[in-house]
């Protein structure tokens, strides 16, 4: 009966490697596709390479008209960070209302940012634009980063308020009998005990920044202020040929950065997925 | 209450909005204000040139009436969210039940099934995605290997929403992650005791396992059909982000984003962007209502979902 159970057991391991090489096969064949000679890439269809070449890299490198990706990696780079300190800093700020202070109309503001979660971009997207067309924002990075310094992520202050209730009470009253004021509740206290879910948030922001393509599509003109996302959506022309060695090239660059961050902060982040339900 | 007690609560309450301060700003100049300014833009013409100018009903009546491109991108997008949520969320669960019971290096297999997740969302993936399944992409080359002859499944119009519906069922793994927390929460002695009363696996599913999931099951389903709604970057580039071919790659969001961005007609796009509004408040309205039905809370401890 054990060696049946063993075998059943093995062939279950099989399966689900199976499935798993299979889900990633598309991210291998990228990786593999990127280093083949243009003119190889869709006739050699293994995924190692017959010949390998750093000419796709080089050359999308260059990017377009005398702007490289060195370029556009900074500039993503630049507004993933900005966004990611503005997430942290407010988000917890009104996270630590809501879950530790008493003031007035509390139940309404809390209902309020509830509902927001759930509302579609889309239905605020044309006055917005309008907004910073009229304040001539767009062009600029303002439209990307700013509403991050006012905590319009609200999913974040949930996953905040959810984790801050879990922070003993005793500590925050201990605190006041020492003299500490809210304030210093807040910086001495609760954002120390707040770092996992600091963590968890601001790889989140930093992956949807990085990902983001709808927004910065539409604030974004300027091809020097473009971004990997934009930089790679103007390399693929869909209707003709693109050089597709330096597309693929410079996809695999532009994933490294969401692959290391997520490698490194795994446990953070399958939690923070696991416990909040977000994507 | 004596006067310090006094004191001490309205200076919390100062101390309250200092720290909620950003937050009330950005709820006002960037969901409030922009949604009446939207809903007042929606009875209007504006092409940010000149000054709106008040239409009354028109845009609604122009876009039940007369508008084959609102049905039509509204229907697609329909049609994504019903086959690729059920099927995310099958796949999710059924990946989930194998990888629960005490496997060895589940760190791993979850680490590599969520990868698709975590990557999908970028432009690098869905371009990879458009090259896989053209005519001479790696999926007809191996459907060749069966003597099957496949079309080119990004040019024709039949095929592409299949392709875009393949990639987001390919991104399961997140929905797969909750189901596993979920699954870690069904206590085992519930197993023990109706393995006991002689319950076979496929009736403790049904019975034990998918009702204290469902709490879990509806989260999912909200939070997918809401983020299903809104589908744009897949559609954009794997067509040709102008709907192509044929209006396939038409979604909702695009057609919006066409009509605002590219004509210019602000007023017509806010009230897309208001009948969208309605219509996800309207299905997340039946989720929940029926969700009376068949999400179970066992003993009332997991409030989530």
């Amino acid at each position: 009966m054990s060696l049946n159970t063993n075998y059943t057991k093995l062939l279950k391991h099989l399966l689900i490697i199976a499935f798993g090489l299979l889900m990633l096969y598309p991210v291998l064949w990228l990786l593999s596709s990127s280093f083949k000679p243009n003119q190889l890439i869709f006739s050699d269809t293994s995924l190692w390479p017959k010949k390998v070449t750093f000419d796709n890299y080089m050359n999308g490198w260059k990017g377009l008209q005398g702007t490289t990706f060195g370029r556009f990696f900074l500039n993503s780079a630049q507004i993933s960070v900005l966004s990611v300190l503005g997430n942290i800093i407010t988000c917890s700020f009104a996270a630590y209302a809501f879950a530790r202070l008493e003031f007035r109309f509390k139940k309404l503001w809390f209902s309020l940012m509830l509902v927001t979660i759930m509302l579609p971009y889309h239905v605020t997207l044309v006055p917005q634009y309008i907004i910073y067309n009229k304040i001539e924002w767009i062009n600029t990075y303002l439209p990307l980063i700013v509403p991050k310094w006012l905590a319009h992520d609200s999913f974040f202050i949930l996953l905040m308020v959810q984790f801050i209730r879990g922070i003993p009470k005793e500590l925050d009253e201990s605190a006041t009998i020492d003299g500490c004021g809210q304030g210093q509740i807040y910086f001495r206290i609760i954002m120390p005990l707040l770092v996992p879910a600091l963590i968890t948030t601001a790889i989140f922001t930093f992956i949807w920044t990085w990902d983001d393509f709808f927004s910065q599509m539409i604030y974004l003109n300027n091809i020097k202020l473009f971004t990997v996302q934009l930089g790679i959506r103007s390399l693929f022309d869909p209707s003709g040929e693109s050089d597709w060695g330096a597309l693929l090239a410079m996809s695999v660059l532009s994933l490294v950065p969401i692959m290391t961050i997520f490698l490194s902060f795994q446990k953070y982040f399958l939690e923070g997925i696991a416990t909040t339900g977000l994507k | 209450m004596s006067s310090l007690g006094k004191t001490a609560l309205s200076r919390q309450n100062r101390t309250a909005y200092l720290f909620l301060l950003p937050w009330l700003v950005g709820f006002f100049c960037l969901t409030l204000g922009p949604m009446l300014g939207s809903l007042y833009l929606s009875f209007t013409k504006f092409n940010l040139l000149n000054a709106p100018r008040w239409l009354g009903l028109d845009n609604y009546v122009q876009i039940f009436n007369e508008d084959d491109s609102f049905y039509h991108s509204m229907g697609l997008t329909f049609q994504y969210a019903l086959l690729s949520v059920p099927l995310r969320l099958i796949f999710a669960l059924i990946v989930a039940l194998a990888l629960n019971k005490g496997i060895r290096a589940l760190g791993v297999y979850r680490t590599v099934y969520y990868i698709p997740s975590l990557l999908g969302g970028s432009v690098a993936i869905a371009i990879v995605w458009r090259k896989i399944f053209d005519g001479d992409g790696l999926f007809n080359q191996f459907l060749s290997w069966f003597g099957i002859q496949g079309p080119s499944w990004v040019a024709h119009p039949d095929y592409i929403l299949s392709t875009i519906i393949t990639l987001s069922v390919w991104q399961f793994g997140s929905a797969m992650v909750i189901f596993l927390a979920g699954l870690k929460q069904v206590p085992a002695d519930l197993y023990e005791a109706s393995q006991v009363d002689g319950a076979g696996k496929v009736r403790q599913f049904f019975r034990i396992t998918l009702p204290l999931l469902s709490p879990v099951i509806f989260f999912n389903l909200v939070m997918s059909i809401i983020n299903s709604f809104q589908v744009f970057t897949p559609g954009y580039v794997i067509g040709d982000g102008r709907g192509g071919p044929l209006n396939s790659t038409l979604f909702y969001t695009l057609y919006l984003y066409l009509k605002g961005f590219s004509f210019f007609d602000m007023g017509y796009a806010s009230a897309l962007a208001w009948i969208m509004l309605v219509v996800i408040g309207v299905l997340t309205a039946i989720v929940f209502v029926t969700s009376k039905y068949w999400v179970f809370y066992g003993d009332g401890k997991d409030e989530r979902g």
